[in-house]
């Protein structure tokens, strides 16, 4: 479709070469299922935990049966989200512009939000147990 | 204008009318987007609350269990489960199955009902059984 892959790739990522489509097609749907899986795994556990007080949910945390699903859960979660919201900008924000910068504000915001989350529960799982 | 249901429409722009897969469509992307906005930023606060203080999570429960605070609850509720039936479904088409017309708008028509079926058991279920 595009005459200059690097202004494609300029504004999206996502459409930098043609040949990666197939890939990002595939890794979306290897997304989607992770994501569905280990939200099961996640109410499930949450379910199972005797209250959802701060106790009871970082004593759950501070198991690396817990810890490590929850840090896949994140990073999947929010590459998923990160993809479904590029794709809805780039359908009805037709402007270079506002679709370049809509575009930065998910990326960033994507990585910030699952740094936040990765770090708190590497802070329960690796740092000191609380008294 | 006199139009026979039987017959399809044409094909053109501006000439089309409503259907359950129109519908699914953009209630899959409404609900991805509030989930990936809202659900997002709930399911953050929550695990920085928990790595926090004893004052953060304060804060954090204070809000969750505000009573107002039900219907955002249960609007993400409902938006996991549409969006992940409306999910599935895609992934079934993505296989190219399901798109005979009937087909298409049976799948289309379940994925609205079971949603707010299971959205309606599952807080059946916690305020019944859990907070009872």
């Amino acid at each position: 479709m595009t005459t200059d892959p690097s202004a494609a790739a300029a504004i999206s990522p996502a459409a930098a070469s043609s040949h990666d489509a197939a890939h990002h097609w595939g890794l979306e749907r290897m997304l989607s299922v992770s994501t569905l899986l280990l939200f099961v795994w996640f109410f499930v556990s949450l379910l199972r935990l005797p209250a959802l007080d701060q106790q009871s949910v970082s004593e759950w945390l501070r198991n690396p049966l817990a810890a490590v699903p929850m840090l896949f859960l994140i990073v999947s979660t929010f590459w998923h989200l990160k993809d479904g919201l590029i794709v809805v900008v780039e359908d009805y924000v037709h402007e270079a512009g506002n679709r370049f910068g809509w575009v930065l504000v998910i990326n960033m915001l994507s990585l910030f939000g699952a740094g936040l989350a990765i770090v708190s529960v590497l802070k329960l799982a690796v740092g000191a147990a609380a008294a | 204008m006199a139009r026979n249901p039987d017959r399809p429409l044409s094909p053109h722009l501006t000439v089309w009318k409503w259907g359950p897969h129109m519908l699914v469509s953009i209630l899959h992307r409404i609900t991805g987007a509030g989930l990936a906005t809202v659900g997002a930023a709930v399911f953050v606060w929550w695990l920085v609350a928990v790595a926090g203080s004893a004052e953060t999570y304060a804060t954090f429960a204070g809000w969750a269990t505000w009573k107002w605070s039900l219907i955002i609850w249960v609007g993400l509720t409902w938006a996991f489960f549409q969006h992940l039936l409306s999910g599935l479904r895609h992934f079934v088409m993505d296989s190219g199955a399901g798109f005979e017309l009937n087909t298409n708008k049976f799948w289309a028509v379940m994925t609205i009902i079971w949603a707010i079926l299971l959205t309606v058991a599952v807080w059946v279920y916690i305020v019944f059984w859990r907070l009872a």
